[in-house]
This record gives structure tokens, C-alpha cells and sequence, in this order.
């Protein structure tokens, strides 16, 4: 399984999301599923940069993966501060535009467009592992 | 991403096209505020072209929204919106706060 190394900073989410396509034609994801995984990948890196590590060019993030006969296994690893998923929610449409908050919603995109998610600390990396399967419901 | 500005009588019509994630969104952000503070609150966003958009980009199109109806004084509507790109907006429950046209003139028509 390659591994590819970018550095923390938001210019590497294009890069990134190139190799995200890569991986989701050979995997023979439609059009649909496979801007889903775009996403996906691109909130998470997002929220390592912000989040794990606390702004641009503090560390760096290490991307893999690996397609199974039924799957795309995407891994995510960075050495930022311990994440500690929160209940996911789903946004509110009932409320009134001025009362309409964005928060959590790259969280909420991932968990959406994944069919599994997992979080994981070892050895002091953050190992997000998110895992598409073919032809399942987005 | 790029962004082409059209200063119209009656509004705006911003075409983006590329990528809006958190590397880009705030140069969008920044084109929508100078607009915006120059007076100027009804905007056509041409999505024809915009491959992707992640939450970054979303909050700035929300936020974009929030100034310009504020007092009543305009809105943000969007026009070209491609399917993948409705998927996320709709993901987000963001489709019920725009108007949404099948093309430019349509948009543009609007105000």
C-alpha cells in the first residue's frame, strides 16, 4: 500500500483530491460516489490542518490506500493533537437562515458519504481510516 | 478556482469555476464581501463550472446569503448548479435558502 506524504497546509488538498480520483477510478466508483469520497477526504485533511494541528505548516499528513474486491480503504495519518470524535449531528433545515449555524458539517459530510469510519491514536499519529463499498448507498 | 465578475444594472453575476475548499474559499469570501460592501446585495452565482465544493466553501455561500438579505435589501441565487454540487448543498440542507436556476439569463431575469 503507497504512501504519500503532504505537507499541513490547504494548497495540498488539491494534490490530495488527485489522488483521491486516481484511487476512485481504479476502484470504478460513478460520478456521484466518487465526488462523495472527494469530499470526504477533503473535510478530513481540512480538519487536521485546523483542527489536529491548529493551523497551516505544523505537520504533515501521510495518505494511503488500498482497493479490495468489494471496498476502497482510504487511511489518513497526522501527528496533531488526539482527536476525539463528538456526536454527529444532523444539520437543522427547520430553522430560519439567520439562525442556521455550519458547525460540524465537514464532520457530518464524512460520516455521510463513507460507509464506515473509523478513528484511531497509535504511536502518537491520529489514523482516520474511511472505507468505501461498491455499489452501496451513499 | 477562478472567478469572473460581471457588474450588471440590476445585480451581480459571479462565475466560479474549479475547486472552492479551505485553500480557495477565502478568495471567494473576499470577492462576495467586495461586492457586497459596495452596495451591491443581488448576486447570480454561476456554478456552470465549479468541479467541487466542500464545507469551506458552503459557509461562505451561507454567510454571503445571511448579509444579503439581511434588511431585504437582495439575496444570492444560484444558476448552472451541477448534480454532484446539489448533492453536497442538499447534504447540508442549504437548497431550501437559495433560489436555484436552470441558467444564467433565467437567474439574472429574476431581479
Amino acid at each position: 500500500m503507497p504512501t504519500f506524504v503532504f505537507p499541513g497546509k490547504y494548497e495540498s488538498l488539491a494534490k490530495i483530491a488527485e489522488l483521491v480520483q486516481i484511487a476512485t477510478r481504479e476502484f470504478g466508483l460513478d460520478s456521484c460516489a466518487a465526488y462523495g469520497v472527494e469530499t470526504a477526504v477533503d473535510e478530513a485533511c481540512s480538519n487536521i490542518i485546523e483542527h489536529a494541528y491548529g493551523g497551516e505548516n505544523k505537520g504533515e499528513i501521510e495518505f494511503s490506500y488500498e482497493i479490495t474486491a468489494n471496498s476502497l480503504i482510504i487511511t489518513l495519518r497526522d501527528q496533531g493533537k488526539k482527536f476525539k470524535p463528538k456526536k454527529i449531528e444532523k444539520p437543522k433545515t427547520n430553522v430560519p437562515l439567520k439562525h442556521r449555524s455550519d458547525h460540524g458539517l465537514g464532520l457530518y459530510f464524512i460520516h455521510q458519504w463513507m460507509d464506515e469510519v473509523y478513528y484511531d491514536n497509535r504511536e502518537g499519529y491520529n489514523i482516520l481510516t474511511l472505507i468505501k463499498h461498491k455499489g452501496a448507498m451513499s | 478556482m477562478e472567478i469572473n465578475h460581471t457588474e450588471f444594472k440590476r445585480c451581480d453575476v459571479v462565475k466560479v469555476s474549479g475547486r472552492v475548499d479551505s485553500a480557495t474559499a477565502p478568495r471567494l469570501a473576499e470577492k462576495l464581501n467586495e461586492i457586497m460592501d459596495a452596495g451591491r446585495y443581488r448576486i447570480v452565482l454561476d456554478l456552470q463550472d465549479l468541479d467541487f465544493i466542500s464545507s469551506a466553501g458552503l459557509r461562505v455561500l451561507i454567510g454571503a446569503q445571511k448579509s444579503c438579505k439581511r434588511y431585504n435589501r437582495g439575496e444570492v441565487v444560484l444558476a448552472n448548479v451541477q448534480p454532484n454540487i446539489l448533492s453536497a448543498l442538499d447534504l447540508a440542507g442549504f437548497t431550501p435558502f437559495f433560489k436555484i436556476f436552470d441558467d444564467t439569463v433565467s437567474a439574472v431575469g429574476n431581479f
